[in-house]
């Protein structure tokens, strides 16, 4: 495990002068995640804000060697990549040690990169693939993705007289990536940054795919100042509303439990894109309901990890 | 005939056989590929291969054909020979991503193993399915058999990695009319087609490379335009590049592969032109006619990108009457792909001749003789009359 004085020494080879916006969280994301991945490395990035933001021609924001290929395939891509080195090394024509990392956005990721990435776990392909997850397309303006929370208002699911909002529940896309029993399966979130970077660690280190999900916030689509990004990543994980945890070799392990579970509406309060359910009369029904979605996946994961029996065993105490 | 210099191997091959052979010769870097009708078997026996040591090429089997694609633009994007094969959906799959591998300047080769294009879903031989991605900036060769499948993948790969040119390349050959017919193919000693593609050598360091390379950035209006162009002038390297591979395959194999083939053309009055496999058929008509005392010809194109356009206005410009016949339709347009590219070609010749359209064989429709003779009639009439009645019609549909 590398320490943070460690970290301070290693050269950025994610370079400031970017085209993201300032107080992005991809941005912090993908500076933690290069910083942590010592050593060669080859990056692959979806369409997205992180790389539309990062390489407009003839500029590039990375000191490493960089693909993009379409907003869908970056999993596909780095495949490709991955094999070419592999068969280098069989055929002995290569002799340097490269790590892989993908990165997508929650669009290319959660949504229409879903079967690529599927396709890349099941095959094993040794990568670490990270999505930044900043919860809707950011880069085409704010529209819900299957990662937008409930209740957040959103270009394409807006905040209307009828509708509040996105009214579908986020897929658990880390629970899904579990699923295809991957050495290696993490969220993170950047305001825990060493946390973050010894997962990426780890994921470099597994034996196969890996995966971490990291929350990015927007401050752009989630409507909050450009300076409280850490803030509001760090409330979204006291509410227990994005947890940090792993899953290695199957095994679910919880990395961290607040001291007091805050309620989600402090998380949601902080950012514009809910605002309309606290506005005047509000939707308190609709904050019940994302309140009882949160505390049900949170002893969901406590149970997953290990933290609380089982609810039947539970029930059965109970009775006794 | 030009003296070979190896002896060849005859083998009874399908075209798909053809089409694995000559991927196992030439044992590729990285393959990524997914099965799909009728191109399913190629793959099959490439598997086979790959899994019995007869290669030692990594093997990507996809989860669909957009990754087939993409995993080839990244494999050839860190320096890989790659290839694939795919057919019709599978091929209207990989759409986006064709035209970011020849953007990208990588020289991915692939046979595509023409069938008709959904809907309604159907899995026999049209062009649809390439003929859709005429501009997306890949050479384009269309093979009448077994053996022209065999000998214009290894030509497709010297003309494609050639460094002046730089893009992708697709051999066709028709589905199941080729694909599943087993023929007697000549080919080449292993040790020869090894030589003769080389080893890969990548124009640029690719990814694989602690230099820090950047492919694939967001390229606006104040670049994106000189790229295109640099694209286009690598595919205007192509015919070069594609005679000089084929010059050499010549003095190998013996097999003369230019751009065009004429058959009993010379003093023809009617010159048929035909794709894939009914240049074969067409051949057989035009004996027939001739025994008959007809003036008729045949020009097989067998590339279509870059277009020949010199040699088809070389090849035509002096008969009476041109008769093309695509197993494509394009919709909304005045006659079939070819019809149009071909009447541009002759724009300049000093006597133009009439040119008729011919769309056949939609979803594997046979097309036997008859019809043919049929269209070459028609031909003789207008070479007479000098009176074109419809410039586009159909043959053989009900």
């Amino acid at each position: 495990m590398t320490t943070l004085k460690e970290l301070s020494r290693r050269e950025e080879r994610f370079t400031g002068g970017h085209r993201l916006c300032s107080g992005c969280g991809a941005a912090i994301v993908a500076r933690q995640v290069l910083l942590a991945a010592d050593g060669p490395v080859v990056i692959g990035n979806a369409t997205g804000c992180l790389e539309v933001g990062t390489t407009i021609y003839p500029y590039t924001s990375w000191k490493v060697p960089w693909i993009h290929n379409a907003f869908e395939n970056v999993a596909a891509t780095m495949s490709g990549v991955e094999t070419a080195y592999r068969v280098f090394k069989d055929r002995g024509k290569l002799d340097k040690d490269f790590h892989f990392v993908a990165f997508g956005g929650d669009g290319g990721t959660y949504d229409i990169g879903l079967q690529a990435l599927s396709g890349m776990l099941e095959r094993g392909h040794k990568m670490l693939y990270v999505c930044y997850d900043n919860q809707a397309y950011m880069n085409t303006g704010i529209q819900r993705s299957s990662a937008t929370p409930k209740g957040a208002s959103t270009t394409t699911a807006p905040h209307g007289k009828l509708i509040p909002g996105k009214i579908h529940r986020r897929k658990d896309l880390t629970a899904i990536v579990a699923a295809h029993h991957i050495p290696y399966v993490a969220q993170a979130a950047p305001h825990a940054f060493m946390d973050l970077m010894r997962k990426v660690e780890k994921a470099l280190a597994a034996d196969g795919p890996s995966f971490i999900n990291i929350l990015a916030p927007c401050h752009r689509g989630w409507r909050h100042g450009p300076e409280e990004t850490l803030e509001v990543s760090r409330i979204a994980t006291n509410t227990c509303f994005w947890p940090l945890y792993e899953v290695v070799d199957d095994k679910w392990k919880l990395n961290y439990k607040p001291r007091k579970k805050l309620p989600v509406e402090e998380w949601m309060k902080f950012q514009g894109r809910f605002a309309h359910l606290f506005d005047g009369d509000g939707h308190p029904e609709l904050v019940a309901e994302i309140q009882a979605d949160v505390d049900r996946e949170w002893e969901d994961l406590l149970i997953r990890c290990g933290e609380l029996p089982p609810r039947e065993c539970r029930e059965e105490e109970a009775k006794k | 005939m030009v003296k070979t210099s190896v002896s060849q191997i005859k083998m009874p091959l399908t075209g798909n056989d053809a089409g694995a052979y000559a991927m196992k010769q030439v044992n590729p870097d990285v393959v990524a590929a997914y099965p799909i009708t009728p191109q399913t078997e190629l793959m099959q026996t490439f598997a086979q291969y790959v899994h019995d040591g007869d290669v030692d090429t990594a093997l990507i089997t996809v989860e669909s054909e957009h990754s087939a694609m993409s995993a080839c633009i990244g494999a050839a994007a860190a320096g890989a020979r790659t290839m694939t094969a795919t057919s019709a959906n599978g091929f209207a799959l990989m759409w986006e991503v064709l035209y970011i591998a020849a953007s990208l300047r990588l020289p991915i080769t692939m046979a595509v193993v023409n069938r008709a294009l959904s809907g309604p879903i159907n899995i026999h031989c049209d062009h649809s399915d390439s003929m859709g991605a005429r501009d997306a900036g890949w050479i384009q060769m269309y093979a009448e058999n077994s053996q022209e499948a065999y000998d214009l993948w290894l030509i497709g790969i010297k003309a494609a990695e050639n460094h002046d040119v730089l893009l992708p390349a697709m051999i066709m050959y028709d589905g199941f009319i080729i694909s599943h017919t087993m023929e007697v193919v000549e080919t080449l000693p292993d040790d020869a087609v090894k030589d003769y593609v080389g080893p890969y050598k990548p124009a640029y360091a690719m990814l694989l490379d602690e230099k820090p390379f950047t492919v694939g950035p967001l390229d606006f209006h104040d670049y994106y335009f000189e790229h295109k162009r640099q694209e286009i002038e690598g595919m205007e390297h192509a015919p070069a590049a594609l005679a000089a591979a084929a010059t050499e395959y010549e003095k190998l194999s013996g097999r003369h592969y230019g751009p065009v083939e004429t058959y009993r053309a010379d003093d023809a009055d009617v010159i048929m032109v035909a794709l894939g496999s009914t240049a074969g058929t067409a051949r057989y008509v035009v004996d027939v006619l001739r025994d008959q005392g007809k003036s008729v010809g045949l020009m097989k194109l067998r590339n279509f990108r870059p277009f020949p356009h010199a040699e088809v206005a070389d090849a035509l410009g002096k008969t009476k009457c041109v008769v093309v016949c695509d197993r494509v339709a394009s919709f909304g347009a005045f006659g079939s792909p070819t019809f149009m590219e071909l009447r541009s070609a002759l724009y300049e010749v000093p006597e133009r001749p009439p040119v008729i359209n011919y769309i056949y064989g939609l979803g594997g429709r046979d097309t036997g003789p008859d019809l043919l003779e049929q269209a070459f009639e028609e031909g003789l009439r207008v070479a007479r009359t000098g009176k074109i009645e419809q410039h586009v019609s159909y043959l053989g549909v009900r």
